[in-house]
Formats: structure tokens, C-alpha cells, sequence
């Protein structure tokens, strides 16, 4: 089985984040860049599915040249081998852009599965993993906090709000997982040194078939026409009980419309 | 936490420290304190480190290690001391119960086990001390009996062995057990496992500090351990115990360094923030000079340790220099934590704050490993016999 695992490279989730004034797009040099957090547990799903079922497992970004280090990272933990999708010309896509060209780049292998994390820490749309399976034609398989796999089908537990829906498909398929799913493991000494040696292809927008006019901050759907500082916290409001205190909470959350 | 500056040979260490970082940060700075509070001893993160490959760093990557010279995998314990003590000494005993093996076994010996107890799955004790004889440990008197003469035959072993660091969770001990009443010379080491019958361990200590990490008694009553187990030939376990020890010293030497950076840091962190008569207590002259004495002396410990690492590295002789580093830092990490608690004033008296918990962790690094009195012996004997 050969599962390829989608990850980006954000900006360290634990440091503030800014836009840049001019572009009004993230300023990705000021903080230290990060594998994103959620697609560890895409990696772990990989890496422990092919243990169970032979196969391999290969990271693809898409992002500027220092994100090969997000997969170096997969590497380390045990993954195969990586792609590299990187051009100037792919600088400030949106989802919908993100998701053709990894699309795209995905053309250029063979695979089984995709599996994706439900979420990037910085932009937090969540649409790149449905978009995608759209784009494949492929079943998407969403917010899984379990796989399993037997031969062709794959059966994953979706989270919703209210517990979990067991939802079916045939292979390939692609899938996206929440934190909930495993416990993602750190590298090993070993597996670092291992990563230096394994092979990363290095894909641009002609390589991967991709129409440069469909991608980037230009094609881009939405522009962002305006960005504010978050307003600091305002003061909480204190209730003190003097035996009306149960009340009080009620009328403050009611006020709120929580209620 | 801020990165110390550390002089590291290749990018294959700085990108082991890179790991040493993210394990430190995730796996040892937030259980630290709660777990020496509740005295529980943290197995689930020595698998965790062994997983990663830092149980095995110092040794042959033939048999699994990790081939790092002294001077990185020194570095690292530091790392792991500053951030957590109980788990760099953990990894500097545990490498001290492999060096037997490791050194003085031999070929057929090293292939069967070595690789096992250094998988990361494994942790091992080293087991010396007795009741009754601590500095004067060729005064050992746990009794090790052969019966026969194949290798099928085996060592009945009585006796008990005291202090000893993961008693009882560990996999594998290696003991040093009297097999002559020839002194020094009648002392043998056997390497056995848990779940031997007859192996049993004492309650665990109630420690001033370190509170997380188990000590306690190993008691053999009549264990039989096979005689494949003895390490090198009977007679040469003294000799095989001070050479682990030599070594060892370096590991509670960069123990101490690390437990004295993190308070250093602490110290830093409160007296830049601390107000009083309308300044940081950083600006006060006696207070600032304590700082940079503070740092002057951890810095001048991390170079004593990396020079007696870099002198073994080189295949050079340097027992006393381990013996140096170890007095120096142990001495200093003591001081520095002491000066920790004194700039945070009151606050540093209260387990609000870690200083106090690291100047109760200094403390045991002045003992173990040879006393500092010890170690001053070793060096004043090497200065007068040359
Ligand atoms: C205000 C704003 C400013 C932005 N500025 C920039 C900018 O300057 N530069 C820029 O690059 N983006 C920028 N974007 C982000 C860009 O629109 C999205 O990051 C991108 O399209 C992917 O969407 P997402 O991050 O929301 O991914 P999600 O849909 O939340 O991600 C889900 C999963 O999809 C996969 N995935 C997502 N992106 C990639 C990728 N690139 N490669 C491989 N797998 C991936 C991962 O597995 C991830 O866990 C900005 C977004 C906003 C809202
Ligand atoms: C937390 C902890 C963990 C330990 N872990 C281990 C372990 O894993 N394995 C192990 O084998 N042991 C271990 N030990 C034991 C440790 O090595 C001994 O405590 C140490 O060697 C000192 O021995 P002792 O306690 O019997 O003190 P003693 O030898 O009785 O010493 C008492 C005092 O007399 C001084 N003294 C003794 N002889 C001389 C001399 N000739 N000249 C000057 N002063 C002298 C000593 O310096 C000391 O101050 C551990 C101890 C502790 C506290």
C-alpha cells in the first residue's frame, strides 16, 4: 500500500502572528517555522498503517523552499521518501488554488490514500482536505479519529458533534484526521540521520502540470481587503454572591444570547 | 527556555540536541515538578527517550548505540538534568550499568545482550554500594558461590546491595559481588535480570531530593545467576566497577551543570522582573554579581567536564580529570542553586518556585558517585604518585 501524506510547513503555532502591512498575508519570516501540528497524527496514521500492512508512506508540500524541512521532520518519524512542490509562482494560493495543485502534483505517483490533517494552524480553513478529494474524484473521508483498513475498503470513525459516524469507502480514498485518532511519536536519533539520506523529488509548476494563471495570490478568489489588530480583552464582569448569584450568572449568560 | 551556547562537533549533534530540545520541552519540563512532588518515578519517559535513541548514545552503533563521542552525549545528559534531574542521572546510571558489558564482555556476551539492553526498551541499574561499605566499597561482602564448572553452571548469590538507583523497575543490574575474601581483588561482576528468583528489592528510600527518581535495596537471597553472566574473569570486578565509575563521574558532572543552569535561569528570569525600592533587583550591584558569579562558575563546569570528555574522546587518560570535573561542578551546582534560593528571597524558600527543589537536588551529586572527599583523594593519590 503507498500512502501520501499532505503536510505544510506554518509558522510556529506557540508565537504571535502578524500580517505583513503590504501583501496582507501572513508574515511567515518572523516566527520559526513549524511542521503543522495535526499533520503529525496524518504522518503517525501513515507510518502505523503501513506497519500494519506493508507498504510505504511519502510526505508532499506544497510551499517555499525551507519547507523541506516539514518534510524532513516526516522523514525522520519514518516516512519513505518526499515531494517537494515549491515555485514562485504558487506564492499566496488560496485553498481552492492550494488544493489544485496539490492535486496536480499528486498526478505525478501512484498511491493508495491520501491522508491529510483536518486543519492548518494558520489559515484554519479545513477545506483543503474535501477540496482535494473533489478535485481526485475520490471518496473524502473527513475528521477521522479511526482508520481501518481490510484489502480495498477503508472504514473511518468521523467525528461530529454529537460522537461518531462510521463511514465507508473503497480504496483509493482520501482521508483527513483529527488529533483525537493517535499519539503521534517524536524521531529517533537514528531516524534523523536516516532522513538526511532518503530522497526528496523537487516538483515546480511545470513539473507537476500545473496552469501558473490558476494559482497564486493573483487567482487567488478572495482578496483581503482590510486587516485589524484583535482588540485587547475588555474587563470581565465580576459577580459577587450575595444569595442572588445563581441569578445573576443566569441573566449575565442569557445576555450573551448563551442561553 | 533559552538555548545555551554549546560548542557541538557536527550537524549530526546539533541535530540530535534539536530532538534532546523537543523531548525536554514536551516530555520532561511539564511533569518535572509534579512528579518529584508525588515521588513517582517516570518509567514511561525513559521508554520515551529510548525510543528516541537516548538510552544508548555512548555506545557502539554495532550493537544499537548511538556512536556519539562524550563530549555530545554528555551534552545531552546536561540538557535532560536541567530540565529534570531525576531523568539525567536515570540516563547516566543507566549507561554506567551498560559499561561493564559493554567494555569487558566479551564478543559472544556483547552480541546476546548488548543490543537489548541498549533497544531504549530497557533501563539498567549499577549496584556497588552496601550498608556497610560506601567510600570503601572493596569492603563489599554480598557473596557470590559457583557451583561447578561449565557454563551451564551458576553463581548462588546472597547478600545486599544498597542506594541503588531504579531498584526494582529496572531490567537488568549489574552487580558486584565477592567471589574470594581477596579484597579488592576477590570482588567479580555479574549482570543479571529481573525476574531472576531470589532477586528482591528494599523499600524505596525517602529522599531529601530527587524524589521522583527510585533508590532503594537490592536483596539477594540465594538468586542463582548463570555463570555465562559473569562479566570478564573472576576477580576483575573492582577494576571493571572503578572504570564504569570514572566515566559515570563525567555523567554526574554534566548532571550537576545542568541542575545549576536551571537555576541560574531562574534566578535571571526573577531578579530581571522582581521590583524593589523601584528597580529589578538585577540592578542592584549585589545582586548582579551574584548573577555573574552564578554564570562564570557554570560555564567554567561545563568546560572542566568537556575537557575530561574531550581527553577521553581522544583515547587519553582522564580519571583525574573526571574526578576534577566531578568535585568542581557537583561543589559549584551546590553553591549556584544555594544563591538561586537567596535571589529569590522568600519566595525561593517556598516549593511555589523550583529553586528550592533544585538546591535539594545538588545535594545528592555531592554524594553519589564517590563522595566529593573521595574524589579529593583521587586526585591528591595522582598528584604525589607521579
Ligand atoms: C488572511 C489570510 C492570509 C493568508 N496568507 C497566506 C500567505 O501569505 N501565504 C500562504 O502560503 N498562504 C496564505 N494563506 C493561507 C492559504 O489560503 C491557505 O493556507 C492554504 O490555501 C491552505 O489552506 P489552510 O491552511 O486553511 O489548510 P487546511 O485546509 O486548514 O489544511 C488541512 C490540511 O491540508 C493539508 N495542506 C494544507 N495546505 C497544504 C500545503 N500547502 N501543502 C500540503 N498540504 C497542505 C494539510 O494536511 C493540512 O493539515 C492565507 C490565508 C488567510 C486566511
Ligand atoms: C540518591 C542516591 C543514589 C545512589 N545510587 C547508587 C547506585 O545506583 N549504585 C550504587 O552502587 N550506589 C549508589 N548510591 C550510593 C553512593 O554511591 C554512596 O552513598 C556513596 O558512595 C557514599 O557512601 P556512604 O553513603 O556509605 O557514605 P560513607 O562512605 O559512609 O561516607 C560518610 C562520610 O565519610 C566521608 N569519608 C568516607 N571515607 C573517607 C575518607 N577515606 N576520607 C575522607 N572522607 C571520607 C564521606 O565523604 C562522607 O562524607 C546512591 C546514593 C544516593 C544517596
Amino acid at each position: 500500500m503507498k500512502i501520501v501524506v499532505c503536510v505544510k510547513q506554518v509558522p510556529d503555532t506557540e508565537a504571535e502572528k502578524r500580517l505583513l502591512p503590504d501583501t496582507l498575508t501572513v508574515d511567515r519570516e518572523s516566527s520559526n517555522p513549524v511542521l503543522n501540528e495535526m499533520d503529525e497524527f496524518a504522518i503517525e496514521e501513515a507510518l502505523k498503517l503501513t506497519e500494519a500492512h506493508g507498504g510505504e508512506v511519502v510526505v508532499l508540500t506544497m510551499g517555499p523552499d525551507g519547507a523541506d524541512a516539514a518534510v524532513r521532520k516526516a522523514l525522520s518519524m519514518g516516512a519513505h521518501s518526499g515531494i517537494l512542490l515549491s515555485d514562485p509562482a504558487l506564492a499566496g494560493s488560496d485553498a481552492v488554488a492550494t488544493s489544485y495543485a496539490i492535486a496536480q502534483a499528486l498526478g505525478t505517483t501512484e498511491y493508495d490514500l491520501v491522508i491529510l490533517g483536518s486543519e492548518a494552524s494558520d489559515a484554519r480553513t479545513s477545506l483543503v482536505p474535501a477540496m482535494l478529494a473533489e478535485r481526485l474524484g475520490l471518496p473524502q473521508l473527513t475528521f477521522a479519529s479511526k482508520v481501518e483498513i481490510d484489502g480495498t475498503s477503508i472504514t473511518v470513525n468521523r467525528l461530529t458533534d454529537y460522537g461518531h459516524d462510521v463511514v465507508q469507502a473503497q480504496l483509493p480514498a482520501v482521508v483527513s484526521v483529527v488529533e483525537k485518532i493517535n499519539e503521534p511519536r517524536y524521531p529517533s536519533f537514528k531516524g534523523i540521520m536516516a532522513a538526511k539520506k532518503k530522497p526528496v523529488a523537487a516538483l515546480d509548476v511545470a513539473a507537476a502540470g500545473i496552469d501558473a494563471a490558476l494559482v497564486g495570490q493573483a487567482a487567488a478568489a478572495t482578496t483581503v481587503v482590510d486587516a485589524a489588530q484583535r482588540p485587547p480583552r475588555s474587563a470581565g464582569v465580576k459577580v459577587t454572591d450575595e444569595g442572588d448569584g445563581g441569578v445573576k450568572l443566569a441573566e449575565f449568560l442569557s445576555a450573551q444570547k448563551f442561553i | 527556555m533559552v538555548a545555551v551556547e554549546r560548542t557541538l562537533p557536527n550537524d549530526e549533534s546539533r541535530a540530535l540536541f534539536e530532538l534532546v530540545q523537543e523531548l525536554c520541552a514536551k516530555e520532561l519540563a511539564p511533569r518535572a515538578a509534579e512528579y518529584e512532588a508525588a515521588e513517582r518515578f517516570p518509567r514511561e519517559v525513559f521508554r520515551t527517550l529510548g525510543q528516541a535513541g537516548l538510552l544508548s548514545l555512548p555506545y557502539d552503533e554495532e550493537y544499537g548505540g548511538g556512536g556519539q563521542p562524550y563530549e555530545v552525549y554528555l551534552q545531552v545528559v546536561e540538557e535532560l538534568a536541567r530540565n529534570w534531574l531525576t531523568i539525567g542521572l536515570g540516563v547516566s546510571v543507566h549507561s554506567l550499568a551498560c559499561y561493564g558489558l559493554a567494555n569487558f564482555g566479551s564478543e559472544q556476551q556483547k552480541e546476546k545482550w548488548l543490543p537489548g539492553m541498549l533497544g531504549g526498551d530497557q533501563l539498567g541499574a549499577y549496584c556497588l554500594s552496601e550498608p556497610q561499605s560506601g567510600s570503601d566499597a572493596a569492603a563489599l561482602t554480598t557473596r557470590a558461590v559457583r557451583s561447578g564448572d561449565t557454563a551451564a553452571d551458576a553463581y548462588t548469590v546472597t547478600g545486599t546491595k544498597a542506594w541503588i538507583t531504579h531498584s526494582g523497575h529496572a531490567d537488568f543490574y549489574t552487580l558486584m559481588v565477592r567471589t574470594s575474601d581477596d579484597g579488592a581483588k576477590g570482588v567479580s561482576a555479574l549482570l543479571a535480570e529481573a525476574g531472576t528468583p531470589g532477586l528482591g528489592f528494599g523499600k524505596p528510600e525517602n529522599k531529601m531530593g530527587m524524589r521522583g527518581s527510585v533508590t532503594a535495596q537490592v536483596l539477594l537471597d540465594g538468586a542463582r545467576i548463570p555463570a555465562e553472566r559473569l562479566i570478564g574473569v573472576e576477580g576483575q570486578g573492582f577494576s571493571i566497577a572503578l572504570s564504569a565509575l570514572e566515566a559515570g563521574r563525567l555523567g554526574i558532572a554534566a548532571c550537576a551543570v545542568g541542575v545549576a543552569q536551571a537555576a541560574l535561569d531562574a534566578a535571571v528570569d526573577y531578579a530581571s522582573s522582581r521590583q524593589q525600592f523601584g528597580h529589578p533587583i538585577a540592578e542592584f550591584q549585589g545582586v548582579g554579581f551574584m548573577l555573574a558569579d552564578m554564570a562564570t562558575s557554570v560555564a567554567v563546569g561545563r568546560a572542566a567536564y568537556l575537557t575530561a570528555a574531550r581527553r577521553r574522546d581522544a583515547g587519553l587518560p582522564y580519571g583525574t580529570e573526571a574526578a576534577m570535573a566531578k568535585l568542581f561542578c557537583t561543589d559549584m551546582a551546590m553553591k549556584v542553586t544555594t544563591d538561586a534560593v537567596q535571589v529569590f528571597g522568600g519566595y525561593g524558600y517556598t516549593a511555589d518556585f523550583p529553586v528550592e527543589r533544585y538546591m535539594r537536588e545538588a545535594k545528592v551529586l555531592q554524594i553519589v558517585e564517590g563522595t566529593n572527599q573521595v574524589q579529593r583523594l583521587v586526585i591528591s593519590r595522582a598528584l604525589t604518585r607521579s
